[in-house]
């Protein structure tokens, strides 16, 4: 079980802030592609990766990320701090 | 080296007072403040800034670890708020204390272009017609590889 959290216009587009995923996906990319084949919401919201960061553990990282040992997966948009 | 992320709002001149005074061993401390800008019309409502709880004061304390580091800094201070703010309110400060002015300076410049786009914030802004996020600027991504 990986708890999955969405935010700003991705937490809209899935339609909530977080949810648990049970998945045997590889890499960060693989669990995309199975978010993504599950319903319209999910594909509108991965439509384009290159629009969105993710964040391993807490972590920005790529998306070809391995999820091995990991509990938590967040995607956003580009940040706008400050 | 504090940070701290909060919805209230701060008192910018008793901050930057009592940072200044805690660092005697600097001769200078230089402050950046943001604020909350009203569109060219003036019809911004207001603005909401979503953050990544657990995530963001981890992110802040790393890149204010990075400066210290790199700018042997006396002292450091990042507050960054979340919630809703209207327009003119304070978003956030920083502040950086160093022996001599342009440490404190050039640390400064570099926290906010890493606070930019490496803390874990978004805003979005409500207007009269209605709602958008705000986007990330190629420019604030660019900024970063002068670091």
């Amino acid at each position: 079980m990986i708890d999955v959290l969405y935010f700003a216009w991705v937490r809209e587009r899935v339609g909530l802030p977080r949810e648990q995923v049970e998945t045997s996906a590889a890499t960060v990319a693989d669990l995309v592609e199975e978010l993504k084949a599950r319903q319209e919401r999910y594909a509108a919201a991965f439509a384009d990766v290159s629009a969105l960061r993710v964040a391993v553990d807490q972590e920005l990282c790529a998306f070809d990320t391995p999820l091995a040992g990991v509990r938590e997966v967040a995607f956003f948009p580009p940040m706008t701090g400050g | 080296m504090t940070v701290r992320v909060q919805q209230d709002r701060f008192d910018l001149g008793a901050e930057v007072q009592g940072f200044a005074q805690g660092c005697n061993t600097s001769g200078a401390v230089v402050n950046f403040t943001g604020i909350v800008r009203n569109t060219p019309d003036g019809d911004l409502d207001r603005m909401e800034i979503e953050h990544y709880p657990g995530m963001t004061q981890s992110a802040l304390a790393e890149i204010e670890a990075k400066a210290v580091k790199r700018w042997s800094l006396k002292g450091s201070l990042i507050i960054h708020r979340y919630g809703i703010l209207r327009p003119g309110d304070m978003i956030m400060m920083v502040a950086t204390a160093a022996p001599h002015r342009v440490d404190a300076f050039e640390s400064a410049q570099y926290l906010m272009d890493y606070l930019k786009s490496r803390a874990p914030f978004w805003k979005k802004e409500f207007t009269t017609d209605g709602h958008q996020w705000v986007e990330a600027k190629d420019a604030d991504e660019a900024a970063l590889t002068r670091w």
